[in-house]
């Protein structure tokens, strides 16, 4: 595990770099172009990456939690879910347990954030908590806990500033030197010679973002295969995973708050159309059903090397996903059975759970009737008695919980 | 003249980069040896919270299930035995707890026949504690053993042994929990 992390890190260094250094070319390239001045241009794209970086790794996470409407929550608002986390904390080896947030949406999905396992963060969907059973949670979390030990937050959180920068300096650079009809070229200077350094420019800023959108897409994909892995690993169960992502490719609600720069955080792609094509070079994520596919066909194993094989497999590539070094240190490891025995709520009793959770988190009073029926007072509501609805019995809010 | 400062120059340099190197083992190792120690009080942790929360539970399984006495005897004594066992050694431990699992998989596999013990809300609370209890120390084994042999292969393997030689780490040890029939499904009976 150390071996893969260290592997991801030079992998992380290199594709950062390569977004840093086409932001530098694009930088240059537009002060050139329509400035005639190419230090200045670098000098301005390396100050808005700064800017932004600073901000995206002190606040991002919390900017992130804050747009998604999640809600931390603590040990007895949700056992079961508190419980999993951190059995997946320890099966990791993640020196401190991550906040767990609640988002309040049918959706079935889940994403990690923090910029160090130090700062992390685990939010569910409460659809999520209703629809899978213990074993998938676990799959879900444990998927989450790997992006958290692999640093892929901060790698994708700085690919995505880069990304961002590269956006907005083409979008100005373009429009300037469109309007302004070339400041190099007015100033009569160059000739030839000066038209093709402004197409250079023109063309550079047009292409740059989209290139930086396919490197981006690309390494997000990759995490996608490895934090799959790795919660494979973690719970020796690849199949609870895999039952969770076939839940998750068969339900069809989207989510309400996701925002197409936090897409790659998620389990699953939250932009996903129904009846989308495979894997194509604009997903963040890879198809669902080949990572399912992957999941189930790690015959009696759970290690890196199984689903390294199960990938070369199923993608029919010959190569694997897994960074060599990751798999020199690896043992076979076994699979365990499914939980049986333990505590399984039904379905319906998890959905009771869930709203029961929903509720008490905007401040919702409960008041127990003696008819069985439980209702729901709003927090503003000042009477000192209500009547229930269901049976005409006028209960006091004394017995408020 | 010239040529003795640059020969003397490449073995102070080469000499440096060695102990660089070694330095890099050591600190390796030492690394993984706390990783190890890290890890150990994880389990610690879990079993210590396992201790904590059987009481409890033969306390709620007595006002339904009184005449399984044998059962919750055996369990309460199982657990006595892995306390007693605390900080005697790995192997020891290992071996304590498992007839502890052995245990309660028993009591909890008699549960099953009361089912208003089963719609208990305490007792539901109780058995989510316990089976996540029970999954926490069964992770943090995985990431202890994940952990020690990591670091025996690194004080068994060339050139990392000559550091780990030099400087005494031992070797840690696995904890294993080999209980006959922990793996077998438990046996119901009804008389």
């Amino acid at each position: 595990m150390w071996e893969q992390i260290r592997s991801n890190q030079i992998k992380s260094m290199m594709l950062v770099v390569a977004l840093g250094l086409l932001l530098l070319v694009l930088g240059y390239m537009l002060g050139w172009g329509f400035a005639d001045n190419g230090i200045a241009g670098l000098i301005i794209a390396l100050v808005i990456w700064f800017f932004m970086n600073l901000f995206a790794y002190f606040q991002g996470g919390s900017m992130v939690l804050a747009i998604s409407g999640a809600r931390k929550i603590g040990p007895d608002d949700h056992p079961r879910l508190w419980n999993v986390v951190e059995e997946m904390t320890i099966a990791a080896g993640l020196p401190k347990m991550p906040d767990v947030y609640i988002i309040d949406d049918p959706a079935l999905n889940a994403f990690a954030t923090g910029r160090d396992p130090n700062h992390a963060a685990v939010a569910v969907t409460s659809g999520l908590l209703q629809k899978m059973n213990r074993d998938e949670l676990q799959g879900v979390v444990a998927h989450e806990m790997s992006h958290i030990k692999n640093r892929d937050v901060l790698l994708m959180t700085m690919c995505s500033v880069t990304l961002g920068t590269i956006v907005i300096l083409a979008w100005y650079g373009t429009r300037v030197m469109l309007f302004s009809g070339g400041g190099r070229g007015r100033r009569g200077g160059g000739g030839s010679g000066a038209a093709v350094i402004m197409l250079v420019a023109i063309v550079l800023a047009i292409l740059a973002p989209i290139l930086a959108q396919l490197i981006y897409y690309a390494v997000s994909r990759k995490r996608e295969y490895l934090a799959d892995a790795s919660g494979a690993l973690y719970t020796r169960y690849p199949e609870g995973l895999a039952s969770a992502l076939e839940k998750i490719s068969g339900s069809t609600v989207q989510l309400k708050s996701a925002n197409q720069a936090f897409a790659p955080m998620y389990t699953a792609n939250p932009f996903r159309k129904e009846g989308r094509a495979a894997e194509d070079l604009t997903s963040t994520h890879p198809p669902t059903s080949e990572r399912i596919r992957i999941l189930r066909s790690m015959a009696g194993g759970a290690s890196l090397a199984a689903y390294n094989m199960a990938y070369s497999q199923v993608s029919k590539s010959g190569k694997g996903v897994v960074p060599r070094s990751a798999l020199v240190s690896d043992q076979p490891v076994g699979v365990r059975p499914a939980s049986a025995t333990e505590p399984q709520p039904e379905k319906i009793e998890r959905v009771r759970e869930t709203s029961d959770l929903m509720w008490k988190m905007s401040n919702y009073g409960l008041v127990n009737c003696q008819c069985g029926t439980k209702i729901r007072v709003p927090p503003n509501f000042k009477g000192q008695s209500i009547r229930c609805p269901h049976c005409g019995t006028v209960n006091s809010m004394s017995s408020k919980r | 003249m010239g040529a003795a400062i640059i020969a003397l120059i490449v073995v102070a340099v080469v000499v440096v980069l060695i102990v660089v190197w070694l330095f890099a083992i050591y600190n390796g190792l030492v690394r993984l040896r706390n990783q190890t120690k890290n890890a150990w009080a994880q389990i610690d942790v879990q079993l210590k919270r396992r201790h904590d929360l059987i009481p409890n539970l033969v306390e709620t399984v007595k006002g339904y299930a009184a005449h399984e006495r044998q059962t919750l005897e055996a369990v309460t004594q199982a657990r006595n035995i892995a306390q007693g066992a605390v900080g005697k050694g790995v192997g020891e431990q290992a071996k304590a707890e498992g007839e502890l699992s052995g245990a309660l998989s028993r009591l909890l596999a008699v549960v099953e026949r009361y089912p208003d013990l089963k719609a208990n809300q305490n007792f539901l609370a109780l058995q989510e504690e316990l089976s996540s209890t029970e999954n926490k120390i069964s992770f943090s084994r995985q990431f202890y053993n994940d952990s020690v042999l990591k670091y025996n292969n690194k004080i068994q393997m060339v050139p990392s042994n000559i550091v780990a030689g030099m400087f005494g780490f031992k070797t840690g040890e696995f904890f294993e929990v080999a209980v006959p029939g922990e793996r077998e499904a438990p046996k119901v009976s009804f008389k």
